[in-house]
């Protein structure tokens, strides 16, 4: 009897546990942890840590990541295992034809963007690739519905390892740019990323809580519009409301500028798929 | 009867976005990040400058600051100082140079530039060669701005 209770103590502790989250509350998945605070990279300058976005989340928020079950993004993933046994195109391929496993990308989210030929090159690219290069078929939409879902999938291999974007090399100039249109003030506001993400992360910007604007969690779920969203859909939508006009997505510009973003996330953990307001 | 129209005429132009009586954006003059003489010439109405400072869309300035006077509303951001007693602490011509274009006081700020329609980047079609605010609403905030006092 006594072990008994004791046994539905600690199951209740430890479900209570599971639910909790908050400020410094701590990112678990099945057991496994997440690193969603860490020490800046070296070439960072005005920062000293680095936070996942998970962690200015409301609580609600936050939990729905802690259980997969509970995280609306699967459905979308689901949805992109089937597309990766679907045939299209003039060779009469699928995904599965030539990838024997969509878990062998493990590790390509985390160091991506990377260059390949003096070329800056994205997920979405090197899909994109497959697609018309050695499927026959038409290239997606850079975040249409199928890309979207197709990378979070790709890049859902990699949760739990760090991020770990190469900045020196061939990839320097990228760097370089990138950081460039970071400090730039754009728009009718006249506000950089910086002066958002680097400057007032942690605080409220009307109902908003303002995080460092990390991309360790793209693709990521959100409840705004209940959709998987992209990178290049974030950068456009943070442009568009400081009254700037955006760069397209999938251009040089957003290239450069996810490769410098990611580059400040080294050290954390990837999330993907994680779940946003 | 021409007369009459003629005054309902110019009646219609004041209420409209720019009056020819309004110190253009270009024109403004800054003394030490101030400016001495109201941009349309006539003292602001802080009821309708009150309206501005919430709406979302034009000052917003309850986005990046407390206010206590607007208890009732929900969301006031801390990105900026709480304006609490903003009336005692600033002069209406040093109000009136921080709304238009608070980089004269604060060369760095993340403040947007409330009057002033050249000069940005990459700015969205629809507002390029515009300012935030018409120079009645920036006479309207600084009303409104002048009327928190520390109690
Ligand atoms: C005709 C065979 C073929 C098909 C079909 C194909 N791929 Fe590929 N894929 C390749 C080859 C070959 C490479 C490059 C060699 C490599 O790096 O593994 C590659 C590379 C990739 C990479 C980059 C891997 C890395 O580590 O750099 C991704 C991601 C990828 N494919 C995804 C897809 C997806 C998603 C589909 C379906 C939409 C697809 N591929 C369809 C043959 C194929
Ligand atoms: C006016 C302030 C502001 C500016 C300027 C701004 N953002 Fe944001 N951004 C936000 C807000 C608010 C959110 C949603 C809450 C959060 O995560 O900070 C957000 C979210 C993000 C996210 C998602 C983070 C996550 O974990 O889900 C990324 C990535 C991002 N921004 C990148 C950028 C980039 C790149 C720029 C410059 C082109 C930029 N932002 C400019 C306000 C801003
Ligand atoms: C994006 C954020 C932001 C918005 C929007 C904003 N401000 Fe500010 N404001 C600031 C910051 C930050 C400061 C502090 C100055 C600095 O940057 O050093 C400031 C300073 C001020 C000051 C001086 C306060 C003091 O006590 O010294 C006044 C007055 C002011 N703002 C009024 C306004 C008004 C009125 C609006 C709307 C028309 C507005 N602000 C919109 C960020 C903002």
């Amino acid at each position: 009897m006594r072990t008994l209770l004791a046994s539905v103590g600690i199951a209740a502790l430890a479900l209570s546990g599971a639910a909790s989250a908050g400020e410094d509350a701590v990112l678990s998945v099945d057991g496994e942890v997440f690193v969603t605070e860490a020490a800046a990279p070296d070439h960072l300058e005005n920062v000293d840590t680095i936070y996942s976005g998970w962690v200015f989340r409301t609580d609600e928020t936050q939990e729905l990541q802690l259980d997969d079950f509970d995280n609306p993004s699967f459905i979308f993933l689901d949805q992109a295992l089937d597309t990766w046994e679907t045939v299209d195109g003039s060779e009469g391929k699928s995904c599965a034809s030539c990838h024997d496993d969509v878990e062998d990308f493990a590790g390509l989210k985390s160091t991506l963007p990377r260059v390949e030929n003096g070329e800056l090159v994205t997920l979405t690219n090197l899909v994109n690739e497959c697609r018309t290069e050695r499927m026959g078929a038409e290239a997606w939409k850079y975040s249409g519905a199928d890309m979207s879902a197709m990378t979070a999938l790709i890049a859902h291999q990699s949760r739990g390892m760090a991020m770990s974007v190469a900045i020196d090399g061939d990839a320097a100039p990228f760097f370089e740019k990138g950081k460039e249109l970071y400090y730039t003030r754009v728009g009718q506001l006249d506000m950089a990323c910086a002066n958002c993400h680097e400057d007032n992360y942690g605080n409220m910007i009307r109902a908003d809580h303002l995080s460092q604007g990390q991309t360790n969690g793209f693709p990521l779920y959100r409840l705004k519009n209940a959709k998987i969203n992209t990178t290049h859909g974030r950068f456009k939508g943070c442009m568009s409301n400081i009254r700037a006009t955006p760069f397209k997505e999938g251009s040089p510009e957003f290239k450069a500028l996810e490769l410098y973003v990611a580059s400040r996330g080294n050290g954390l953990s990837v999330e993907t798929p994680a779940v946003r307001n | 009867m021409k007369r009459l129209s003629l005054i309902a005429g110019i009646a219609v132009l004041s209420a409209g976005i720019a009056s020819a009586e309004d110190v253009m954006p270009a024109k403004v003059m800054f003394d030490d990040g101030a400016i001495n003489a109201s941009l349309t010439g006539m003292t602001g109405n802080p009821e309708e400058g009150a309206k501005i400072f919430m709406n979302r869309k034009l000052g917003n300035c309850l986005a990046c600051h407390m206010n206590a006077d607007m208890e009732e509303q929900p969301f006031h951001g801390e990105v900026g100082p709480a304006l609490d007693g903003v009336g005692d602490r600033w002069s209406e011509a040093e109000l009136r140079g921080i709304v238009s274009n608070s980089k004269e006081m604060f060369p760095d700020t993340i403040m947007p530039s409330f009057y002033r329609d050249t000069g940005f980047t990459r700015s969205l079609e629809k507002f390029e060669g515009k300012s935030i605010l018409s120079a009645q609403q920036v006479e309207d905030v600084v009303a409104y701005l002048l009327t928190l006092k520390e109690s």
